[in-house]
């Protein structure tokens, strides 16, 4: 195990090197003078001679990989460059932010977790009942729902017909429960249509007939076999999700105006602040390689017949 | 009718006990091709949707502003005056032929890639590999948002923003799959017979592994759409004033309030299109799982 979780951590290195290179790639490529967009952002008396020391100080006339490292190792110390527009250092805004979208992924994760996973339970059991087929409809709809079409329905029924929320959410729980809201109901429906099929194939496996044949209650067989064995492609599917996620809190993080990196990443797109932009993809990036060496760490818990090679 | 008459001989009597399956069988396959031909019916009518709007989706009207629905405009007019459902008419050819595109471009190239690393294997696959690989671990739309954000606005640039990541799938389908059909006894005879590398890639890989990678690319169709309009709608796909269900629903949106119609009208019909595709998606994967 402790074998596994070494040689799946040493294999992270190339990973975020990678992902390094093609972030810094993303900045190297934009089109435009960095020095002077800096300079216009700044509202600054653009002369040539200000601009060559501009350029001279951000390092822009260095070769291609002096310049990566020299990001590389600012960001190893924890320094993620400054912004265009203020010229303040990113990563204090980048970890506020941060914190904000953390709250809201978490919030909406777990609400779709404790929701979907007894509803997909509960319709694999009762397979083509009347409520099977109500529920497997609205979590068809919500699978295929744009996030911004639930983010502005909510808005339209919660903040406008019935004045229940606040339009701009002020970053407070009042204004978190929206935009977890928006987020949690396509995945719940994604986890609810994910746990139906997975409890469908178990039940089918002979050990619950078996079970059924010794006299087990129900309830044990469901919770403590059935479910426990489909738990594996349910984390799948949640580490998956954990992707749709963090894009789409982007959207719906602008729509709610909740102060998390969504809303960052695109206030600085719209004012060409490219190094934000930059430090916000490394970070969501990165995030994300974690959950997946996390997930794959979690199957050999959950499951421990997988090979760990 | 047909049936009880044929039971009755006794030739046909194991063909009824497999009936119950077959009848299944059957009927998974119905409904896979009733859902082709609507989707086909759809694909046709968006083409020629522009051809028959009952107003002009471009032309504004100052003194028509935000009505609601009613019998001259069905969805009711925009903030320019504008009709709604002329342009969601319109918008049907962008949004749905921009994500048909996207699937077909990323189709063809990630099978190309995932046929060529599966077949030769060697370092170029070790390479290519390890770029999906990383490219898979990334969250898609957040790299999509960052790219179509630094290349600036436009249809061609959210379609390559999204691109960027979207080939890697079809490569490692195609690739798991060259890698289980080039093992097999007759590939090896159709090399011993002398038949070029590039034969037996077009003539014997391919149509052998276009059947799955079909199944992938339909079930892909929705999941594009939902990126296309979500880049757009945050001002990073078609901008306005083009019809795109997207970029209409952003345009719409200061207005929520006084012509919410302006934003739902075109938010629906990228539901029922991601719902009708992925439907069909699924449909043709149970019929291709169940063979």
């Amino acid at each position: 195990m402790l074998k596994y979780v070494i040689k799946r951590i040493i294999n992270l290195i190339p990973v975020l090197i990678v992902l390094t290179l093609l972030v810094f790639l993303l900045m190297y490529l934009t089109p435009g003078d960095p020095a002077l967009l800096k300079l216009a952002s700044q509202g600054a008396n653009i002369t040539d001679e200000l601009l060559q020391m501009e350029r001279e100080a951000m390092g822009l006339n260095d070769p291609f990989f002096v310049r990566y490292f020299d990001w590389v190792f600012g960001i190893l110390h924890g320094d993620f460059g400054t912004s265009y527009i203020d010229g303040n250092p990113i990563l204090p805004k980048l970890m506020t932010a941060l914190g904000y979208t953390i709250k809201l992924a978490a919030a909406s994760t777990i609400v779709s977790v404790v929701v979907a996973i007894p509803i997909g339970v509960f319709t694999a059991v009762k397979k083509d009942s009347i409520p099977d087929n109500i529920i497997r409809i609205f979590t068809f709809i919500g699978n295929a729902m744009p996030n911004f079409l639930i983010s502005l329905l909510l808005m339209y029924l919660f903040c406008i017909k019935v004045n229940l929320f606040p339009v701009i959410s002020k970053g407070d729980f009042k204004g978190l429960i929206l935009p977890a809201a928006a987020l949690a109901i396509p995945m719940a429906s994604k986890f609810a249509r994910q746990t139906r099929a997975d409890v469908l194939a178990q039940l089918d496996e002979e050990y619950v007939i078996g079970m059924h044949a010794r006299g087990v209650k129900e309830r044990v067989i469901l919770y403590r076999n059935v479910l426990h064995n489909a738990l594996g492609s349910i984390v799948t599917v949640i580490s998956l999700q954990i992707r749709t996620l963090l894009g789409g809190s982007v959207v719906i993080e602008t729509i709610f105006r909740w102060p998390g990196v969504g809303s960052l990443i695109i206030d600085s797109i719209n004012g060409r602040d490219y190094p934000t932009v930059q430090g916000v993809v490394l970070i969501l990036a990165t995030i994300q390689v974690l959950i997946n060496l996390l997930t794959d760490i979690s199957y050999c818990i959950i499951d421990k017949r997988i090979e760990l090679e | 009718m047909a049936a009880t008459a044929t039971v009755k001989n006794g030739a046909a009597k194991p063909a009824k006990q497999l009936s119950k399956k077959q009848l299944k069988k059957l009927k998974m396959k119905r409904k896979a091709i009733i859902l082709g031909i609507i989707v086909l019916v759809v694909l046709i009518l968006s083409f020629f949707a522009p051809y028959f709007v009952p107003n002009d989706p471009y032309a504004s009207n100052p003194t028509m502003m935000k009505q609601p629905p009613s019998a001259q405009f069905w969805f009711g007019t925009d903030h320019l005056g504008r009709c709604v459902f002329s342009r969601v008419l319109a918008g049907a050819r962008t949004s749905i032929f921009a994500t048909l595109v996207l699937v077909i471009i990323s189709f063809i190239i990630g099978t190309a890639i995932g046929i060529i690393c599966g077949y030769y294997g060697g370092a170029v696959d070790n390479i290519l590999m390890r770029i999906t690989d990383i490219l898979l671990s990334l969250p898609q739309m957040v790299l999509a948002i960052a790219v179509a954000g630094i290349l600036g606005g436009s249809l061609t640039n959210a379609l390559i923003a999204i691109g960027v990541t979207s080939w890697t799938s079809y490569a490692r389908l195609a690739r798991s799959h060259t890698m289980r059909i080039k093992n097999l006894p007759y590939i090896n005879s159709c090399r011993l017979t002398g038949s070029s590398d590039i034969n037996i890639l077009f003539h014997h890989v391919l149509p052998n592994l276009i059947g799955p990678m079909l199944v992938n690319a339909t079930l892909e169709i929705g999941t594009t759409m939902l990126s296309i309009a979500g880049l757009s709608f945050l001002g990073l796909g078609v901008a306005p004033p083009a019809a795109e269900w997207g970029s209409m629903v952003s345009e719409g949106r200061p207005y929520l309030q006084l012509a919410p119609w302006t934003v739902f009208a075109p938010a629906v019909a990228i539901l029922i299109a991601v719902m009708l595709f992925n439907y069909f998606g699924e449909s043709v994967c149970d019929v291709a799982n169940d063979v």
